[in-house]
């Protein structure tokens, strides 16, 4: 996938694609691979010219404990129905080991008591979720570069994935919720997952938290632990972690789009 | 035709060149990309109709909201929901059809890009017209300050001002400058036109920006100038709403004062004007 900028093709593509609007085929135009692979450009666009503008250590605004929302909305799966996940859940996690392997050096599991032990960072942030609202929360965690770096991450390495507990569908079935479920499920599970690059991983505020407004993360918001990258929207915090996995590409995870709702239409990179 | 007559007709009109190319391009660029920006920024907005002011979501007390209830007898009704007041609108907001059934979705599917609620398809229209709207939008700017252009066209000369209450009347009775008078544009026509391309189309950009964590993180005081991100979420949705104003009235004073003279000068550049010239004045 090309990243580049080329503002002629933008330009063209985007007459083109304004004609089309104006005869009312925009719907069916967007249902083509033409159409999907110029409606794409914006998104590369974006990508080109954050990642040109942001520096590595820009740091996401952090705000007064005075300005933490009493009504964070829980968004997404907010009580997972998975079995594995429910009887961790029923011991407070205390059986938890957070798997983080692939192209590393040195594979960890560690508990939920391991990663408290080591350094940690809180921030106060605001969360932006892809409809529109934002929050603002207290978050404490591990600095993801931390534990990376404990594993000794390969050269090859380009991307981190973080594989959740949560059931968001069924492949083929598509019925919602996990195999705790009162009907049979059929299929295959799909687990919510998400990637970013490691210009995010090692991002000094991306950690894996634990706590939020001082407390053990509650389930609804991603217990036992969940990803903050806070210079991106809401989708890409994922909640429930499980392992996070270190890979040269994502063609191989789902559908090849980098996160649950990449698969679906949405930016790998939600920056804006 | 036009372009190789120029100077004066038979009948007392003549044409004269209003509109350079550069200028014509961008206006109907602009037409289009504000017209898909438009209507995938409804689909957005669709996603979570509500506004609020500041840095966070008040979810319990927003300032705006377009939201359905079931009614007493079984139906459903469509709400607008400024502050304290509740406006029923069914049929329009809240509650519309969708293929020949009623459904609860905050603007109706004929005015959201794409037409059924789909949020992510609805950003990819966004922000690739967003990027045509912006590159469009300097290529005007830098095309109309380096030529002189946007100042002789859109900035007020001395007697405009001085007579501006008496523009103000011409205009409310629809009344519009004839002859020389409308070589250039009139005083109104030439502030809200500034207003617009120089005030309300930045003022969208920058807001829409300000809704951008990545933007946020290396231009916190963006948010900030808003008010904080749900604040410039507001006021991108309010400017929306005055350039569709804008629009509107655009569209029906371009109808009343000769719409094809108008569209002519828009299309090809050449405008006809009384010919109202003293004998032996030149042309300018």
């Amino acid at each position: 996938m090309t990243r580049g900028l080329d503002r002629r093709r933008l330009l063209l593509s985007g007459a083109g694609l304004a004609t089309a609007a104006a005869l009312g085929g925009c719907d069916r135009l967007a249902g083509t691979a033409f159409g999907r692979r110029t409606l794409q450009l914006g998104e590369d666009a974006n990508l080109f010219v954050q990642r040109l503008l942001l520096t590595p250590a820009s740091l996401a605004r952090e705000f007064p404990a005075s300005a933490i929302s009493p009504d964070f909305r829980p968004n997404g799966t907010i009580a997972p129905q998975d079995t594995d996940y429910l009887s961790l859940a029923g011991q407070a996690f205390s059986g938890f080991a957070l798997t983080l392997d692939g192209l590393v050096e040195a594979p960890q599991r560690l508990s939920l008591d391991a990663l408290r032990a080591m350094p940690s960072r809180t921030q106060i942030t605001r969360h932006d979720c892809v409809e529109g609202w934002s929050s603002i929360g207290q978050w404490t965690g591990v600095p993801l570069a931390d534990l990376l770096k404990k594993a000794r991450m390969r050269p090859e390495a380009r991307y981190v994935v973080f594989h959740c507990f949560d059931t968001m569908e069924f492949a083929g079935g598509g019925l919602e919720g996990g195999d705790a479920a009162g009907e049979a499920p059929q299929g295959r599970p799909i687990r919510y997952y998400e990637s970013i690059d490691l210009v995010d991983a090692f991002h000094p505020q991306t950690i894996l938290a634990y706590a939020m407004n001082g407390q053990a993360l509650p389930v609804a918001h991603g217990a036992p632990l969940r990803l903050r990258v806070e210079r991106q929207l809401g989708y890409k915090q994922a909640k429930y972690i499980r392992r996070v996995e270190v890979v040269d590409g994502l063609g191989h995870l789902g559908e090849g789009k980098g996160g649950y709702w990449e698969d679906r239409g949405y930016e790998w990179y939600a920056g804006i | 035709m036009a372009g190789k007559q120029p100077a004066s007709s038979a009948r007392g009109w003549r044409l004269i060149y209003r509109h350079p190319l550069t200028i014509r391009l961008a206006h109907w660029v602009n037409v289009a990309c504000l017209l898909v920006l438009l209507m995938s920024g409804l689909q957005i907005f669709n996603a979570h109709p509500a506004l609020y002011w500041g840095h966070v979501s008040t979810f319990a007390d927003p300032a705006f909201a377009i939201t359905s209830e079931d009614t007493a007898e079984g139906r459903v009704r469509g709400l607008v929901q400024v502050g304290g007041r509740r406006l029923d609108t069914t049929g329009i907001l809240g509650v519309s059809n969708l293929d020949g059934q009623s459904v609860e979705r905050a603007f109706p599917a004929w005015a959201t890009l794409p037409a059924g609620q789909d949020l992510a398809t609805g950003r990819r229209w966004h922000f690739l017209f967003a990027w045509a709207f912006v590159l469009n939008g300097l290529v005007y700017l830098i095309y109309g300050i380096g030529s002189g252009q946007l100042r002789r066209r859109l900035v007020p000369d001395g007697d405009q001002i001085r007579d501006f209450g008496g523009s103000v009347r011409e205009h409310l009775m629809l009344r519009f400058p004839e002859g020389e008078e409308a070589r250039r544009y009139n005083v109104i026509q030439k502030l809200t036109y500034l207003i617009v391309v120089a005030v309300l189309l930045p003022i969208m950009v920058l807001a829409g920006l300000a809704m951008s964590p990545g933007i946020d993180a290396m231009v916190p005081w963006l948010a900030d100038a808003f008010g904080g991100r749900q604040s410039a979420r507001s006021i991108h949705f309010i400017v929306a709403n005055l350039l569709v104003l804008f629009t509107l009235v655009h569209v029906v004073l371009v109808l009343v004062s000769g719409v094809a003279n108008n569209l002519r000068g828009m299309l090809t550049g050449w405008f006809a004007i009384r010919d109202d010239r003293h004998p032996g004045e030149t042309v300018r």
